[in-house]
């Protein structure tokens, strides 16, 4: 086994229910591990809580998405209405502006759904066509019916050895080392 | 899914059916969904299903490259019939997309677990019969390559869209309609495309789920993300799905013309979509889990219910007739009087009557049990109810238009071929899409099904 340090990804455990999986990256918290994460074939409830996420900021996103799209909606329409192309039809006023919400709502739904996917992706950074994860052979299984932790090489508490132990002991079935490519 | 007893006095209550049949596990139900995907051979009749569809296509296309050679002429349109089949085939579709995001966007906000195993398709219906959708106001400016006169940009002429026009509001309502489906059938596909690319066992299936799946590992932290923003598109496609009927309905009731300005117009449309889409949900389920052996996944469950909503918004629809024929009188009106008898004693009264029909006295059937639970009664229904609302948007358009204010402006309607043609293409483009789509991708959400097992763990107490 090689002892270099540098292309080390981490140490995995493959379990086979939500509630395992559940269980270990509990213990592998408390045992002080900070680097962890869990890898599932659906969303398991607290999980995330378990891995310490508290907050995302897909909503936040979502919420400048929609304030920008509807801004830009009532602007432009304003901006043709009013001041660029104005059209007197029957003395109405230029600033219609019950007739622009049909178009104001439809551009802040538009600018907050594209927000909120975009930035999902991205705060996910996604895509991503490489993983040393993906190097393991049976992580395909993690997108069917397997539950895996791994304990990352950058954990400050990270030791080969340790965390294997530790991974046995929350009763992983298989344990394996992911490595980076060469 | 597990009930206690009821107590002894307790009336019988009929329990209900699995929304998934019991014994699955995750590798159950992920093989069964993506075998149809990667590893089932092409039936025949998928292949004969395809090949007339694509010939129906093709069709079309014909269709559409005579009335671009010929203009709209070669259509039944004239004044004062200027919208004829176009408009009417385009209220069609797009009311019969919405049943694909009701399904996905409500029914999640609702917590409706029912709606798992049916809003895959049921999306990729909404994007197909959205595409059909906007073929026909495209190809009905008769020159479709003028077609960006309609979105706002800066000309080298100065001239902007006119924003108070519901033309326009249409432009914005149904392009954002598709963007945000397409974004949310995406974002629903992710997890699914990364559960193909790492079962895919040829190279190319494996380069293209690849490619899709962007790199989704399924990590507690892409969950948390993936899960916000999915629920965020479902609160932002709600309002969205009901605002484009809607707009769609401005499009006839801002006119002052007999039979279209009423205010009952907006939510007698959405009620309608919502009608129409359910029809055609069921439409495409019934064979689709015949063909593919889904019955377990898409449970009498599932068409029941699918039967109730009809039922349901059915009745929104009659009261929307009714509601028609009330403010005539109420009113007073004169004209809206007259067309109110036009509808039921004028030249295409035949029309009127077979639309009370298909879409008011036959769906009262929906009320005996025995009938939602017919799967043969259920798809015929489903038939005659889109026939209905087809119907609808022909007596709203052509009897509207054919009795004007002035009887020197009346006239008649009559389709040509090539609006035949024309609607038939694009009902076979619909179904051409349809079946590659269960060929190319999960019909049912194989992640959410996962949970949904999970689930069904939970409440019986036993693990795998």
């Amino acid at each position: 086994m090689k002892e270099r340090r540098g292309d080390m990804y981490g140490v995995m455990g493959e379990f086979l229910s939500p509630e395992q999986i559940l269980a270990a990256a509990k213990q592998a918290r408390q045992e002080g591990y900070r680097h962890v994460t869990a890898y599932t074939p659906f969303p398991v409830e607290g999980l995330a809580e378990a891995m310490g996420i508290r907050w995302t900021a897909v909503p936040l996103v979502t919420l400048l998405g929609g304030i920008a799209g509807g801004l830009t909606g009532f602007g432009l329409q304003y901006w043709v209405a009013v001041i660029t192309y104005p059209l007197n039809i029957g003395g109405r006023p230029l600033n219609s502006w019950p007739a622009f919400i049909p178009v104001t709502f439809e551009l802040t739904v538009l600018g907050a759904a594209i927000f909120a996917v975009v930035g999902m992706l991205a705060m996910n950074r996604l895509p991503q066509p490489y993983h040393p994860i993906f190097g393991v052979a049976r992580f395909e299984h993690a997108s069917t019916d397997r539950f895996f932790l791994c304990i990352e090489a950058r954990d400050a508490k990270f030791h080969i050895v340790e965390a294997a132990k530790f991974m046995q002991k929350a009763g992983a079935e298989h344990v394996t080392e992911v490595r980076h490519e060469e | 899914m597990s009930f206690s007893e009821p107590p002894l006095n307790a009336p019988e209550i009929r329990r209900l059916d699995p929304v998934l049949e019991t014994g699955h596990t995750y590798a159950s139900v992920t093989d069964k969904i993506a075998a149809v995907v990667l590893t089932r051979p092409v039936g025949v009749g998928w292949l004969a299903g395809f090949t007339l569809s694509f010939l129906i296509v093709m069709l079309l296309f014909v269709s559409i490259a005579w009335l671009i050679a010929r203009g709209v002429g070669i259509w039944g349109i004239n004044i004062p019939i200027g919208w004829g089949f176009a408009i009417v085939n385009f209220v069609w579709w797009i009311g019969i997309g919405h049943a694909g995001t009701l399904i996905s966007a409500i029914l999640l906000l609702l917590n409706q677990k029912w709606r798992t195993s049916i809003n895959r398709f049921a999306e990729a219906m909404t994007l197909f019969a959205v595409a059909c959708a906007g073929i026909f106001p495209l190809i009905h400016t008769g020159r479709p390559w003028m077609a960006y006169y309609m979105f706002p940009y800066p000309s080298t002429m100065g001239v902007w869209p006119q924003f108070r026009s519901p033309l326009i509001w249409d432009v914005f309502a149904v392009s954002t309609y598709g963007t945000v489906s397409l974004l949310f059938w995406f974002v629903g596909l992710l997890p699914d495309l990364a559960t193909l690319r790492d079962r895919a066992r040829n190279r190319w299936q494996q380069v293209v789920y690849g490619f899709l799946a962007m790199g989704w590992r399924g990590s507690a932290h892409h969950w948390h993300r993936y899960q916000a923003a999915y629920l965020l598109l479902a609160g932002l496609a709600t309002p969205l799905v009901l605002s484009v009927h809607t707009v769609v309905s401005f499009d006839f009731a801002v006119a002052i013309v007999p039979g279209w300005h009423t205010t009952i117009f907006p939510p007698y449309f959405v009620a309608g979509a919502i009608y129409s889409g359910f029809a055609m949900v069921l439409t495409l389920a019934i064979p689709l889990r015949k063909a593919y052996g889904l019955e377990d996944f898409i449970t009498m469950r599932h068409l029941e219910n699918m039967a109730k909503v009809m039922l349901a918004t059915g009745l929104i629809v009659a009261y929307g007739y009714f509601v028609e024929f009330f403010m005539a009188f109420y009113s007073g009106n004169k004209f809206d009087l007259f067309l109110a008898h036009q509808r039921l004693h004028g030249p295409y009264s035949g029309y009127y009557f077979a639309l009370i029909l298909c879409n008011i006295l036959t769906p009262q059937l929906l009320w005996f049990e025995k009938v939602r639970r017919n799967v043969a009664a259920l798809f015929v229904m489903s038939l005659v109810i889109n026939t209905g609302m087809w119907l609808e948007r022909f007596v709203i358009v052509v009897i509207s238009l054919t009795r004007d204010f002035v009887p020197g402006a009346w006239g008649r309607y009559q389709a040509t071929f090539w609006d035949y043609s024309t609607f038939v293409g694009t009902i076979g483009l619909f179904v051409m899409l349809i079946f590659l789509f269960v060929r190319a991708l999960p019909a049912i959400a194989i992640a959410e099904m996962r949970e949904l097992v999970a689930h069904q763990a939970d409440s019986s107490g036993e693990r795998e």
